[in-house]
């Protein structure tokens, strides 16, 4: 009896890896098998090139593969397809631990360009401190976009829009008018509120996917607009020579006068990376500080519910327009300064740097942290952002690697890795948080 | 009148390709209520998929045309059928180990697969342009541009009335195995109430599996007409012409199959009317703003149902 | 002229709900008395929560007023007003046949999120609020008292940093009527509140109904199926039938009227006296 369900099993599991080989042949044969070139020299034709062998061995890989899970892994009569959440711990972090990595990874941002520095000199940790303001900058905007994702339950695909609208008043208006940095930053973030409100009053009253791909759409046409309005906004070129912020006046340059100098430093170039910096972290933190206190407000309150139930709110007497317009243009501020942080930093901007992907990988920060979860979106930042940049020597595989990544997370953690919430007032000191499975994900 | 009369011509022809994707959309919001996002590039890897076998084939201008229209006919149901395996390996993997998990999920997992898909393509083919010579060149001269040759020559090309047809044929196809065959009523079980079908037998999975299925293999013919009528892919193709698929899917009405037809039509007619009277630049400006306009002023679409608000 | 029509905190005149050719109520006429508690009954469909979701705005009137008289003197055109305006200014809150709250919030945070009007004022619309100014803080705490204190009515105290959703049906009812009466109504409708309790949930639901009316400056409207509920607790009985009111009275006078009668045995309107004559009234 044995022996034979032993065997059984065996034949069970080399039927259905021949079957995962069959649908890999059949995804490889053409895709990977041939590659369609064009030739150099003989005009523009198409010519072949073959690649069985790599076809054979991803047909040989996936079907061992397959193979050694159904034996080993899996062990049952009907292997499970890929099914990595019935595999992994149930649950996400509880509020105990996240409470400490919240508090470790605020310790460890304050002291990083130092240790950096330390560890590595000043030109050794320039390509890592550069990686911790993208980071940052994804985290800003993921907690941008959690105000209005994850609180107030609006699917937005076109929140890069906002991001582009704060880094072009900035570029613009220094263009234009000269305006410094420091006036530009609040100003752009009252630009894209404001657009924010244009673009949200008449498509608030959507639902759900509708809401999602009609922001989609928005996002697109400011884009398309850019690239194609070339006397003001540089169209595919961009916009260059965007001014560089300066230290409450003093300009991060060589010589007299600069903040080098100033403070009696030797010049570096380390000084004004490490300024930027730490002028995102303290954006990042202001984002957070506004939204943890928002959250504990009647607005912030009605966003959620807002999330769990629009009809209810109604029904409350809240003006659901309102409480989505002011999610929507809170969120659309912080892509703002993040926008105009953008363009100061780089000094260059073009419409390439808007496009819906980068729509789509703050959105994914959002999810992957897990939604409404603060302290979910720097996680996921750094897995995603961070991971992504460590990839960067298989420039090739990087991007379908993400790709890959993005579905396997979201596979595993449907939730986000924190997938709890906690309440926004409690009577006892010691309340627990909430299941995610119980917190609604909004309809419009 | 001649220019428009082209203008229409060109219209209908890049509407039957928006609309032969559209019905993908369609049919898989239709069933699971998702957006499927990977469908643009899923069409992309079908045109991928025919470029290569045309290549593979040696089908060029100077084969006899019954031949190539054999040949091209081959192409068109490997390609479906190869097509159709992208279509339902992404469902598998991607989408079906969260049927029943919260909205958001599944739709972060069709970025990453249309991120995915979009990579994978760069990485196996190259990242340039493909263009590939015209295999049909000759056309119907409708109007003769006047007496003195002054006036503007209106133009239908065979490869225009080749989509046309094929476009209808597999329409009309598609709608007769949706009204009336078993599978076709599974389907329309699931999208009314999936726990009650599953609960009367229809297998759910196989189901949405087969709708993914039609859908890839419908994505893969726009793309093998894509490839005819423009002469040029990359892998980049799939996102714009997935949106606007959407887009045309929406405005039709989701869910419904002549909804999403019509939104094709109407998606490619206004893209080449805007590019021919006003700016080719913003054309994609004016299907994005129909799109709004249309969603906040009618929601369910042209043929949709309207969806009630009960309390 | 019976008390309701005396001082009416509700006038219903000539109501007519359509949806596309079904028309769900019809010319239909009713005074709410001010302080009573009034039951609107009728057969499954006969528009009684239709009747309700035009009283609070969910749905536009196709004809008819709804006048709402409210104890200052105010008087709101309810069929004009949006539908959070109506909760918000004309004093009508409402609970819904099929329980909605909000389940992934605690049944504080409910009874805080229904106090959102007044706390959006305390916080100067969030800006003072957020820079710490004026009295926020305070109405805060105020607002928290008050949560309480319905807390302690639907002897929920010990469970308010629980998740809603977790509650029991019963105590999921009451979350809902304590939330509703957070928004300080006037008018309070209650959407099937006994359906599906147990008895003793049931007792727990009329004592609470009972200690609103007395102890708040509340008039109740309730749909109810369980007619004993509906003559234990009602001061006043409207029956309705296929979008018509076919009754109107106390709870005694009701009881006896063949319409009623009729209508629940569902009888044919020409065997009316013949069900009369077999019932005995006539
Ligand atoms: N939004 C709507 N669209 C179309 N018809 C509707 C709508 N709302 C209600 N109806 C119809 O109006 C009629 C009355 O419905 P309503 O829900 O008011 O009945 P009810 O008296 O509350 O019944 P029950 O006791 O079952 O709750 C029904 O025929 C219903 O189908
Ligand atoms: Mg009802």
């Amino acid at each position: 009896m044995q022996a034979r369900q032993k065997d059984s099993l065996l034949v069970a599991s080399v039927k259905d890896s021949l079957g995962a080989a069959v649908i890999t042949f059949a995804l490889a044969c053409v895709m990977v098998g041939l590659r369609v070139d064009v030739a150099s020299g003989r005009g523009a034709e198409l010519f072949l090139e073959h690649r069985w062998l790599a076809v054979a061995v991803a047909v040989l890989i996936v079907f061992a593969g397959r193979l050694a899970m159904n034996i080993f892994f899996w062990k049952r009569e009907d292997p499970p397809s890929l099914n990595l959440s019935g595999l992994m711990p149930k649950g996400g972090l509880g509020a105990n631990s996240s409470n400490i990595i919240k508090y470790g990874l605020l310790g460890l941002a304050v002291v990083l360009p130092f240790v950096l520095m330390f560890w590595l000199g000043a030109r050794g940790s320039r390509q890592y401190i550069d990686l911790a303001i993208l980071v940052l900058t994804y985290v800003m905007l993921g907690w941008g976009l959690n105000i209005v994702v994850g609180l107030a339950g609006l699917l937005d695909l076109g929140y890069v829009a906002f991001y582009a609208v704060g880094a072009y008043s900035y570029a613009l208006l220094a263009h234009y008018f000269g305006f410094s940095f420091w006036l530009c930053l609040p100003l752009a973030g009252i630009l894209a509120a404001f657009w924010g409100i244009i673009l949200g009053f008449p498509v608030l009253r959507l639902r759900g996917d509708y809401l999602a791909i009609v922001t989609l759409a928005f996002g697109e046409i400011i884009r398309v607009v850019l690239l194609n309005w070339y006397q003001f906004t540089g169209g595919p070129d961009g916009l260059s020579g965007i001014p560089r912020p300066s230290f409450f006046g003093l300009e991060f340059s060589r010589g007299e006068g600069g903040f080098a100098s100033f403070f009696g430093l030797d010049y570096s170039s380390i000084h004004r990376i490490i300024f930027l910096y730490y002028l995102i972290f303290a954006m990042a933190l202001f984002t957070n500080f506004v939204t943890m206190r928002l959250r504990r407000m009647p607005i912030g309150r009605a966003w959620e519910a807002l999330r769990e139930d629009e009809i209810a709110c109604r029904a409350l007497g809240i003006n659901t327009t309102n409480t989505k317009l002011t999610a929507f243009a809170l969120g659309a501020m912080f892509a703002g300064f993040a926008g105009s942080f953008f363009a100061t930093r780089q000094g260059f901007i073009s419409p390439e740097s808007f496009t819906f992907l980068e729509s789509a990988i703050i959105l994914a920060i959002v999810v992957l942290g897990g939604l409404g979860s603060q302290i979910g979106v720097v996680i996921a930042a750094i897995v995603m952002i961070g991971g992504f940049e460590f990839f960067r020597e298989f420039e090739e595989y990087r991007m379908l690697v993400f790709g890959m990544i993005m579905v396997v997370i979201m596979v595993w953690k449907p939730r986000g890795l924190i997938s709890s919430r906690t309440p926004s007032v409690a009577l006892s000191k010691n309340a627990k948080g909430i299941s995610a499975d119980l917190v609604q994900e909004g309809h419009g | 009148m001649d220019y428009f009369l082209q203008q229409l011509i060109n219209g209908v022809t890049l509407g039957s390709i928006y609309g032969l994707i559209a019905i993908g959309y369609t049919m898989v919001y239709g069933i699971i209520g998702m957006i499927n996002f990977a469908h643009g590039d899923i069409f992309m890897v079908g045109s991928f998929v025919a470029l290569i076998l045309i290549v593979a084939l040696g089908i060029t201008a100077a084969t006899p045309v019954l031949l190539l229209i054999l040949a091209l006919a081959l192409v068109l149901v490997v390609a479906m059928a190869l097509t159709a395996v992208w279509g339902w390996t992404v469902e598998r993997i991607a989408y079906r180990p969260l049927r029943g998990s919260f909205r958001l999920a599944p739709l972060i997992t069709a970025i990453g697969a249309s991120i995915a898909l979009q990579n994978f393509v760069q990485v196996s083919q190259g990242a340039k342009n493909k263009p590939l010579q015209p295999l049909f060149s000759g056309s119907f001269q409708l109007t003769d541009g006047g007496a003195d040759g002054s006036g503007f020559i209106v133009n239908l090309s065979y490869i225009q009335i080749l989509i046309v047809v094929t476009t209808v044929i597999l329409m009309g196809g598609f709608t007769y195995l949706i009204n009336n065959t078993n599978l076709g009523r599974s389907q329309r079980a699931c999208e009314q109430d999936r726990k009650m079908a599953s609960l009367l037998g229809v297998n759910v999975d196989r189901t949405i599996s087969l709708t993914f299925v039609m859908g890839a293999s419908l994505a893969s013919v726009a793309g093998l007409m894509f490839l005819l009528y423009y002469g040029v892919v990359d892998f980049y193709i799939g996102f714009l012409a997935g949106v606007k698929a959407f887009t045309a899917a929406v405005l039709g009405g989701i869910g419904s199959l002549p909804g999403a037809m019509l939104g094709g039509l109407l998606i490619g007619l206004i893209e080449t009317f805007w590019s021919g009277y006003f700016s080719v630049e913003y054309k994609d400006v004016a299907a994005f703003s129909i799109l709004a306009i249309v969603l906040i002023f009618m929601p369910e679409g042209l043929l949709g149902q309207p969806e009630v608000e009960k309390v | 002229m019976s008390t309701w029509d005396n001082n009416p905190v509700l006038k219903v005149e000539h109501l007519t709900m359509r949806f596309g050719g079904l028309t769900a109520i019809n010319d239909l006429s009713f005074n709410i008395g001010r302080g009573d508690i009034t039951a609107l009954i009728g057969p499954n469909g006969a528009g009684k929560t239709t009747v309700f979701n035009c009283i609070t705005g969910f749905y536009k009137p196709t004809e008819g007023r709804l006048v709402m008289n409210r104890s200052n003197g105010e008087k709101h055109l309810l069929e004009r007003m949006a539908d959070f305006k109506i909760t918000a200014d004309a004093k009508v809150a409402r609970t819904f046949q099929n329980i909605r709250l909000f389940g992934g919030m605690t049944i504080l945070e409910n009874l805080m999120v229904a106090q959102h009007n007044p706390l959006m004022v305390a916080s100067n619309w969030t800006v003072g609020g957020l820079l710490g100014l004026g009295g926020y803080k305070k109405s805060n705490v105020d607002a928290i008292e008050t949560a309480k204190y319905w807390l302690e009515r639907i002897d929920l105290i010990d469970r308010a940093d629980a998740p809603a959703a977790d509650l029991s049906y019963g105590d999921q009812r009451r979350l809902e009527i304590a939330r509703a009466m957070c928004t300080g109504p006037e008018l309070l409708c209650l959407d099937e509140p006994a359906a599906g309790l147990n008895p003793k949930e049931s007792l727990e639901l009329n004592n609470l109904l009972q200690y609103i009316r007395k102890e708040h400056d509340t008039s109740v409207v309730l749909i109810e199926h369980d007619m004993s509920v509906v003559m234990e607790i009602s001061d006043h009985v409207v029956v309705l039938d296929y979008g018509v009111k076919i009754s109107d009275g106390t709870p005694e006078f009701v009881k006896n009227d063949p319409h009623v009668i009729a209508a629940y045995l569902g009888v044919e309107d020409d065997e009316v006296d013949q069900v009369e004559e077999e019932v005995g009234i006539v």
